[in-house]
């Protein structure tokens, strides 16, 4: 779900995918923060940037495509 | 966040611990909290002969990689419950086999269907009453500790998570269920004859934790949930617990290890609480709590299944 009118609303830009949601937002922000305000908890996901597991105090922004992993899954 | 130990971007904060850890000291750091189980709880030795109880998923198949850099003698076992849904049997047991094969270990696999006639979904179908998830319960438990013994091995060991103790002991204490209260143990010992050793050594672990070190081991594990599953009550008392994790960091470790040592202490419960009198069934051998044949028995005979009712007392 690219939700435009989400980030008309932020104004920010960084790619966020988690499952089959992507959301697009503008600006520098800390990965925990743009969790928060997508309305994920952070502690329900992984951050994943270029391969890496990043941590929630990152600063993540322009061109970054953070992919985000279910801490809960499979089994 | 910096690694606490090198000064690296951390790959992982563990709020709980105060410890934020890169990718090479994490995983170093895992493996050290599940040897400090296996000891604390004298769980096995390295003379012990292992058999790992594995989904697919990231808890078993990193447990299983765990276990092998640990330098113990571990045997994986892969059961095909024969759940159609988007292959999922088919595509768990692929990334068994998988891990198998890039570890050079061995492993084997008891199909149901093949070996019983049905698989899980078609059973809990016939036996209307019996969820999916109680009879995939029931047939897991039965088949692994006939394995377990039968082909000799020490110990069986399983990828349940801290998490997964929390959430159990939740739902538990929720119900003051004092039986399954007093049996709830990172050990049951073969405490009578017919049953095997069972052990879980990622209790320390959080969820959070194992899906990082399977994630920065490059471990490959089946990602979507058992179709099953969603929904289910478990999933929820997770979520609760770790909203109390995210405003009380460690909530979730203190819950279920002071929980432990509560009961060790004999602070909860009479030291003889939760052991039920168990007969050996007449038809497997194996105990169970039920008199003359055992759930697991009776959930393939289908002449007795019209008689009796869908209680189950695995």
């Amino acid at each position: 779900m690219a939700d435009g009118r989400l980030c008309a609303k932020l104004g920010l830009t960084m790619k966020l995918i988690y499952r089959d949601q992507t959301w697009e937002l503008k600006g520098k922000i800390t990965v925990r923060d743009a969790l928060k305000k997508v309305g994920l908890r952070p502690e329900a996901v992984l951050a994943v940037r270029d391969g890496k597991l990043i941590t929630e105090d990152v600063l993540a922004g322009q061109d970054d495509v953070i992919r985000l992993i279910a801490v809960v899954s499979g089994g | 966040m910096k690694c606490t130990k090198c000064g690296q971007p951390a790959v992982i904060n563990m709020r709980q611990h105060r410890l934020g850890l890169c990718a090479d000291h994490f995983v170093e750091w895992v493996p050290q909290q599940v040897q400090r189980a296996i000891e604390k709880y004298d769980m096995f030795t390295p003379e012990d002969r292992v058999l790992i109880a594995v989904s697919g998923g990231k808890d078993s198949l990193s447990l299983w990689d765990i276990l092998l850099r640990l330098g113990y003698s571990v045997e994986g076992i892969y059961i095909n419950l024969g759940i159609p849904h988007d292959s999922y049997s088919d595509v768990s047991q692929q990334k068994v086999e998988a891990f198998a094969a890039a570890h050079d270990t061995p492993f084997r696999v008891v199909n149901v269907k093949r070996e019983y006639g049905e698989s899980i979904p078609e059973v809990a179908r016939r036996k209307r009453g019996r969820s999916p998830c109680s009879t995939c319960g029931l047939v897991k438990r039965h088949i692994l500790n006939e394995v377990t013994l039968r082909e000799g091995f020490g110990v069986l060991a399983t990828g349940h998570n801290l998490d997964d103790e929390a959430a159990v002991l939740f739902q538990n204490s929720l119900h003051w269920a004092t039986g399954y209260l007093a049996r709830q143990a990172p050990v049951l010992p073969a405490s009578h004859a017919g049953l095997a050793r069972k052990v879980k050594p990622l209790i320390r672990l959080y969820e959070r934790e194992m899906a990082a070190y399977a994630l920065v081991r490059g471990i490959d594990y089946i990602y979507e949930e058992c179709p099953f599953s969603r929904g289910a009550t478990t999933l929820f008392y997770k979520e609760l617990l770790d909203q109390l994790e995210a405003e009380s960091p460690g909530a979730k470790q203190q819950y279920y290890l002071e929980f432990l040592r509560a009961r060790a202490d004999g602070r909860l419960l009479p030291a003889d609480a939760g052991k039920p009198v168990l007969n050996q069934c007449q038809k497997c051998g194996q105990p169970t709590t039920a008199p003359g044949t055992c759930s697991f028995c009776r959930l393939w005979d289908v002449e007795e299944a019209a008689h009796e009712d869908s209680n189950g007392d695995s």
